[in-house]
């Protein structure tokens, strides 16, 4: 019976961490810019790719395997803030006043243009980088193993998770993002560079997206049609939690992990149904999703 | 006024825009119809694409050998209009309406997946456009209804699974449970359907520890590689294709499934050659039939063989040899036709009568349409093990089951065939 | 009864195209049928964007209307294709009906993900349910129209034909609608909901019914398209299914009721010819067309018409 449990809970917080890496980045541009970015599977693949190229590089230059996280963390950078910022500049930046819509829209189309354009860059052939992944070896629960990598993204998510807490709430720059997500205007009114901060959170978010896409690419063959799925799933937790809300989008990924992994050993037909369903029936009861933030309602 | 002219001018340039792409001189037009884009472009669509690019090269040269040596098909060489399979059914039929009636193609050889292969069935019966569907598995599209114009030129999926039942059955004498993880959509829900099926007829005694089925293309598989090894199976069943399959070798081998399982990959040709080491020896694969590594020795294999690898740097796999059989079953019809109608160019009737039950041989060997009115076409398939030499995939303990073994006879459905104890006549 | 003068110019139109029919090719005519059955499904999304709210799940309405038309005609055998719009409008009505009491509570980016939710549990459930085929889907038989089974020489245009008299009838309908104090009212809420509350107004009320009008006519398209296409599969209420509907709403914009039906066929035209010159990059193209319009045409092509249009005096 035990052992059941510990099963369930393990592969649970395993799905839960990624799930909350993937999402998170989206939530992030969500709450400071309102926008819904529709291209963040696109830089999930980005990053995944990104991260095939650097570490396949790496492994043929025989560079130390320690190191592998390192240039898995550099290649997810790379492909945020290169990307990211000239995303944002060249397309979004004049779309702010317009309706949430047509911004969601313009990062549709994008994510259509990235597709053929990785697949351009990249072609269609997938890439297979283990060795991150292989390196680390196994660990053992009873007469289970399971690879140490789970351990690696659960520790990457608690990393990113209280980074992202401490950078908002203890320091300078977090306290203004703070700001400009209650109010844009007035923020800017009051002197904050709105501009600035925008690009910086959507490159961030971007970045994250590709944190995600590059620590997941030691796991799977990264191939085009990467991120189309992750960008539903992100969307199902982000807006469970509350779009906009780090503890929302933390929590939201635990229950649907929790929930999924549970339905995976005693019930695998409705696997289908249980992340969509989770957020059914949660927005049925909390409409925003589980945290939201107080808007104020303009008369 | 004006901008009701300007919309109206804009209009009528458009759809001219869309015909202008039409040219029907004196060249065959063949439509070729597969993946572009997406998940099942890089293990499925573009191999395909490369062996449609090199068949049709080596025709139009003259240098395939006998009886394929005809320039072309019968003299004329062979143009291809290739587009992407990819979109939703409506977009698919569209463009096939379009690749029949405004591009004006004499033949078809296309489609992947299941669903578009069904949806597009009856408009080739509508349009008298000879198709052929190279890839799809679905035994529907002959058994709910009769076809005059459409062929397949290999076995459907039901000899996949049959297959792997009775490569089993040869091996192991005994087998008290299996369980399987499959994509939850049409292709993997029938998979596990016939082996399931076939493995009841094959092992009275056997029950079904867990069925997981997981969405596709969701790749993350943990969760079901647990639930998997919990369940203690003998036999683990999979058809996973493409990045799935790829993703659960990668994520299932490290962690002893194979060990206490014996791990079918029905599909698994495609993952052998990138994924080679990854691969536990021992682990049974599939090729959808006696194509890629299972294909047996000849002529036409090797020289197929050579030239692809020479051209791709990579050798063909499974999805190759059915569009390489496709288009010589394709050529070899249209010339009886031509022979039969005095040297002229044939019409849709006269190619459709002329594949009709023919028999023809391709690099994986001889097939022949016996099914279906002679629609569908069956042949042997084949299973092995995996084994890693000096490095280098090879293929073991090679079993080969005749058609009848493996495909329902002409006029009884799959699933009522295996209901009833696979009989082969 | 005052008719809408575009609603007579599109009349005029239809009529022409059908007397033209012989002169046109086949596959335009196909085109275009697909065209009206996306038209009719994204009509029913304008009159929310007119509300000032976006649903990512207008595809569930279309999926339930085509299989709707699907089942009748493959199970139960009834194959004229005036029962098979009236029932499957009324499923997806009812269907509309049902979800409305939930979703008549949100507004913004929550109305929108909540119905592509449920557009995506649609898809879950016909995935797995077998019998329906699963992702395959099943085909269609052909139709009677009017009790009168089309020769396939005709069959195009008979579709087509019945396709034009439901838009006609859809779009005189919506705009009455829209003119009506019910319709006057979206405009309103979207500008401010709490005032239009103070007037006695309810938005609950009137959302629900915008809903369900709006469910109805993408599950009138969904039938033209099961119809026309003679195959139905689960992608119908794919999210990608609802993204093109919305792809379509902007490019038509919201400037009129015929607007969709011009969006919808330039759609189709850019999806083919992408196809056909860039078989490798298509999406790339539909990306970059998609942008095109919404930074230089942010109110549709139907902004066309203030530019070239009549100077009024």
């Amino acid at each position: 019976m035990i052992d059941q449990i510990l099963m369930v809970l393990i592969d649970g917080i395993n799905y839960s961490a990624w799930l909350f890496l993937a999402a998170v980045g989206l939530t992030l541009i969500y709450g400071v810019m309102k926008i819904v970015n529709v291209a963040h599977g696109s830089f999930y693949a980005l990053g995944a790719y990104m991260a095939a190229s650097v570490v396949g590089v790496w492994v043929t230059l025989d560079y130390p395997p320690y190191l592998y996280y390192l240039a898995l963390f550099v290649a997810a950078l790379i492909s945020g803030f290169t990307v990211g910022p000239f995303v944002e500049r060249v397309l979004l930046r004049y779309q702010y006043e317009k309706d949430e819509v047509v911004i969601l829209l313009i990062t549709y189309a994008l994510f259509l243009v990235m597709e053929d354009v990785i697949k351009l860059i990249w072609g269609v052939n997938p890439y297979f980088i283990v060795e991150p992944y292989a390196y680390l070896g196994n660990f053992s629960v009873g007469d289970m193993t399971y690879p140490n990598y789970y351990i690696l993204m659960f520790g990457l998510a608690i990393a990113v998770g209280l980074t992202l807490t401490f950078v908002l709430k203890k320091t300078h720059f977090g306290r203004l993002l703070v700001s400009v997500i209650y109010d844009r205007e007035i923020s800017a009114a009051m002197g904050i560079d709105v501009g600035k901060i925008f690009v910086v959170t959507f490159s961030v978010g971007c970045a994250l997206a590709g944190i995600a896409g590059a620590f997941t690419a030691p796991t799977i063959s990264v191939s085009p049609g990467l991120g189309v799925e992750v960008i539903v799933l992100s969307f199902a937790v982000v807006v469970t939690g509350g779009l906009g809300s780090l503890p929302g989008v933390a929590l939201a990924a635990i229950i649907m992990g929790l929930v999924r992994s549970f339905c995976i050993h005693y019930i695998p037909q409705f696997e289908l149904f249980v992340i969509f369903g989770v957020m059914a029936l949660v927005l049925s009861f909390r409409p925003r999703g589980l945290f939201s933030l107080a808007e104020a309602r303009k008369i | 006024m004006k901008f009701k002219k300007a919309l109206v001018a804009g209009l009528v340039s458009g759809l001219a825009l869309t015909s202008a792409h039409a040219q029907n001189e004196e060249p065959i037009n063949l439509g070729v119809v597969t993946f572009l884009s997406g998940p099942a472009a890089s293990p499925f669509g573009v191999p395909a694409r490369n062996a449609a690019e090199l068949l049709i090269q080596e025709f139009n040269a003259g240098t395939a050998p006998a009886p394929y040596n005809q320039k072309g098909f019968g003299g004329s060489p062979i143009k291809m209009t290739i587009i992407d399979e990819a979109g939703s059914s409506t977009s698919v039929v569209t463009e096939f309406r379009n690749l029949v009636q405004r591009d004006k193609v004499d033949l078809i050889v296309g489609y992947i997946s299941s669903g578009n292969c069904l949806a597009i069935a009856p408009v080739a019966e509508e349009l008298k456009a000879v198709t052929f569907l190279f890839d799809c598995g679905t035994p529907r599209i002959f058994e709910e209804s009769p076809k005059n114009y459409v062929f397949r030129a290999v076995n459907h999926a039901t000899a996949d699974s049959v297959g792997a039942a009775r490569y089993l059955k040869a091996q192991k004498p005994n087998v008290k449970n299996f369980g399987g993880i499959n994509q939850n959509y049409a292709w993997g829900q029938d998979s596990w359907k016939d082996f399931s099926g076939a493995m009841q007829v094959l092992y009275p005694n056997s029950a079904v520890t867990t069925s997981q089925m997981p969405k596709l293309f969701a790749g993350q598989y943990s969760g079901e590689i647990s639930a998997l090894m919990a369940s203690r199976s003998e036999v683990v069943h999979t058809s996973f294709w493409g990045g799935d399959l790829e993703a659960f070798i990668l994520q299932s081998a490290p962690r002893g499934l194979y060990k206490n399982s014996d791990v079918v990959l029905v599909a698994g040709e495609t993952a052998m050659y990138r994924l080679a080491n990854r691969i536990p020896d021992g682990t049974i694969i599939g090729a959808r039939g006696p194509y890629g590594v299972l294909a047996k020795e000849s002529a036409l294999n090797t020289w197929f063989r050579e030239k692809f690898t020479d051209r791709f740097n990579v050798p063909p796999n499974y999805t190759a040899y059915q569009m390489a059989h496709s288009m010589m079953a394709a050529k070899l019809g249209y010339e009886k036709a031509m022979a039969a109608n005095g040297g002229k160019k044939p019409n849709s009737d006269q190619i459709a009568a002329a594949v009709r039950g023919m028999e023809y041989e391709g690099p994986g060997g001889v097939h022949k349409f016996a099914l279906s009115n002679g629609h569908q076409a069956v042949s042997e398939t084949a299973y092995g093990r995996t084994k890693l030499v000096n490095g280098e995939m090879t293929i073991v303990d090679v079993m080969r089951f005749p058609a009848e073994q493996v495909m329902p006879p002409d006029g009884l459905k799959s699933s009522d065939w295996i209901a009833g104890g696979m009989k082969s006549n | 009864m005052n008719f809408d003068k575009s609603i007579v110019r599109l009349a005029i139109v239809f009529i022409g195209i059908l007397l033209l029919s012989g002169f046109i090719p086949q596959w335009a005519l196909f085109m275009l049928t697909i065209a009206c059955a996306n038209g009719m499904a994204v009509l029913g999304l304008m009159l929310f964007l007119r509300a000032g709210l976006v649903s990512f799940g207008q595809a569930l309405f279309f999926c339930t209307g085509a299989y709707a038309a699907g089942l009748l005609a493959l199970k139960l055998d009834i194959t004229e294709m005036t029962f098979l719009i009236i029932i499957s409008g009324i499923a997806s009505g009812l269907m509309a009906y049902v979800l409305g009491f939930l979703l008549a509570k949100y507004r913004g980016i929550f109305f929108g993900l909540l119905s592509l939710a449920f557009s995506m549990i649609l898809y879950g459930l016909l995935v797995k349910t077998e019998a329906l085929g699963s992702t395959d889907g099943f085909n269609v038989p052909a139709v009677t129209i009017f009790g009168w089974l089309p020769d396939l020489s005709v069959v195009r245009v008979a579709v087509l034909g019945m396709a034009f008299l439901i838009i006609l009838l859809s779009v005189s309908f919506v705009n009455m609608l829209l003119k009506s104090p019910r319709g006057l009212l979206l405009t309103a809420i979207r500008d401010n909901e709490i005032r239009a509350e103070y007037m006695g107004a309810s938005a609950k009320k009137t959302i629900h019914l915008f809903y369900v009008v709006s469910g109805v006519l993408a599950g009138l398209g969904g039938a033209i398209a099961a119809v026309a296409v003679g195959h139905i599969d689960p992608t119908m209420s794919f999210w990608t299914t609802s993204g093109e509907m919305i792809f379509i709403a902007i490019l038509g914009g919201t400037g009129s009721v015929i607007a969709p039906f011009i969006g919808a066929l330039i759609f189709g035209i850019i999806h083919t010819i992408a196809f056909s010159y860039s078989p490798n990059t298509w999406q790339m193209v539909i990306g970059l067309s998609l942008i095109f319009v919404i930074l230089l045409l942010p109110n549709g092509l139907w902004s066309l018409r203030e530019k070239f249009g009549k100077r009024k005096s």
